[in-house]
């Protein structure tokens, strides 16, 4: 930032009450004692009234009427919070927790956690691992159709969060770049 | 017509079912709200037409307001999502000055302001005509700052952007309306500093 984009800054920090009171008693002195912060200051302030002082346009006479007839169609709508129960929702997130958490649970329950015969000189957790992940087909359950859908619908979600997100930050650096 | 009540009261009986008291706040914030809207486009037809939009779709949603800000900041938030739809619909890409259309606009305001041909202007037109030159954006940050009311913590609820982030938009937008208002009314702007 430049020297004269700094002045500014701080001068329209200044009108505007937005500095700090050691902020605004340093401008106030600045203003007092250098001649081009005072002709910066001047000038901004005429701009600063001048923008204050604009008038606001106004519609056609007839607007509130307008206005009028169009919402005597409507009624007004209830409140969100009159039909959205977030107790609800919060009971929906629970089932579906509980649902996850007794699959877990029944898998669990499932798997052998003794050591086999066979087992040499692997650590008795990796053991107990291999031996109940050999009961599984693994390739019957990935091959499955409803695994490629899940998949599938997993895909799409993220791919539409990551847009999301990537629309967000560029309307963010956009708005701020300008 | 003001009966002095707040704006929160009068939202309260229209919710009980005195809804012709909705005029109140349609009276109240017409100019604020088409002012606004005019930032976004040039056409006073079209102003029209999505100023009444805005009030209809706020009344249809009263109910939704729940008082925790201002009903200006809540009604201006409608108004700005209401006209980037607008000109979505309408295809205005209001960064690019690329495009033939932006271009032809420019040559034909600076050709009309060099050949110093038109009429002295008060300064307030002056000042509405140089912010009709800034991007929508810009323009609609002054018009919340200073014809609003709004404080930068509401202007950035509205625009959905931090009031720091508001305070340097709102630095830029002046610094680029003093640019324009330099460049396209020498004359009216060294009268107003010699005043």
């Amino acid at each position: 930032m430049n020297t004269q984009d700094h002045i500014e800054q701080r001068l329209w920090d200044y009108i505007d009450g937005l500095s700090t009171p050691d902020e605004h008693s340093a401008v106030a002195a600045l203003i007092a004692a250098n001649r081009e912060w005072q002709r910066k200051y001047k000038e901004l302030l005429d701009v600063h009234q001048l923008m204050g002082s604009t008038e606001l346009e106004a519609p056609s006479m007839r607007f509130t009427k307008n206005v009028m007839e169009e919402i005597s169609q409507y009624q007004v709508a209830p409140a969100t919070k009159n039909y959205i129960n977030k107790n609800i929702i919060r009971s929906i997130g629970a089932f579906f927790l509980l649902m996850i958490g007794s699959f877990l649970f029944y898998f669990l329950r499932q798997m052998q956690w003794t050591d086999s015969p066979s087992s040499s000189r692997q650590s008795p957790y990796t053991q107990v691992l291999q031996n109940n992940l050999n009961k599984f087909n693994w390739g019957k359950i990935l091959g499955s159709p409803y695994m490629s859908i899940f998949m599938l619908i997993n895909v799409i979600l993220a791919l539409v969060l990551v847009d999301m997100y990537l629309q967000t930050l560029k309307r963010r650096s956009r708005l701020i770049n300008k | 017509m003001n009966n002095g009540l707040t704006d929160k009261e009068v939202i309260s009986r229209i919710l009980l079912g005195e809804s012709a008291l909705f005029a109140l706040l349609v009276e109240r914030y017409q100019n604020y709200v088409f002012t606004l809207v005019l930032r976004f486009t040039d056409s006073r037809e079209d102003a029209e037409e999505i100023s009444q939009d805005i009030f209809v779709k706020s009344y249809r949603s009263l109910a939704d307001f729940r008082g925790e800000s201002k009903f200006s900041t809540w009604l201006y938030t409608i108004v700005r999502t209401s006209c980037i739809t607008f000109l979505r619909k309408k295809k205005l890409d209001t960064t690019s000055i690329d495009s033939e259309r932006t271009f032809s606009q420019l040559e034909n305001q600076e050709s009309g302001f060099n050949a110093n041909t038109i009429e002295q202007k008060s300064r307030h037109a002056m000042v509405n005509e140089a912010i009709r030159l800034l991007s929508p954006d810009d323009a609609q940050v002054i018009t919340l700052f200073y014809q609003g009311e709004q404080s930068l913590e509401e202007i950035g609820k509205i625009m959905s952007l931090e009031p720091n982030t508001v305070k340097v938009k709102l630095h830029r937008a002046r610094h680029r309306l003093k640019d324009k208002m330099e460049k396209y009314f020498t004359q009216e702007v060294s009268e107003l500093h010699h005043d």
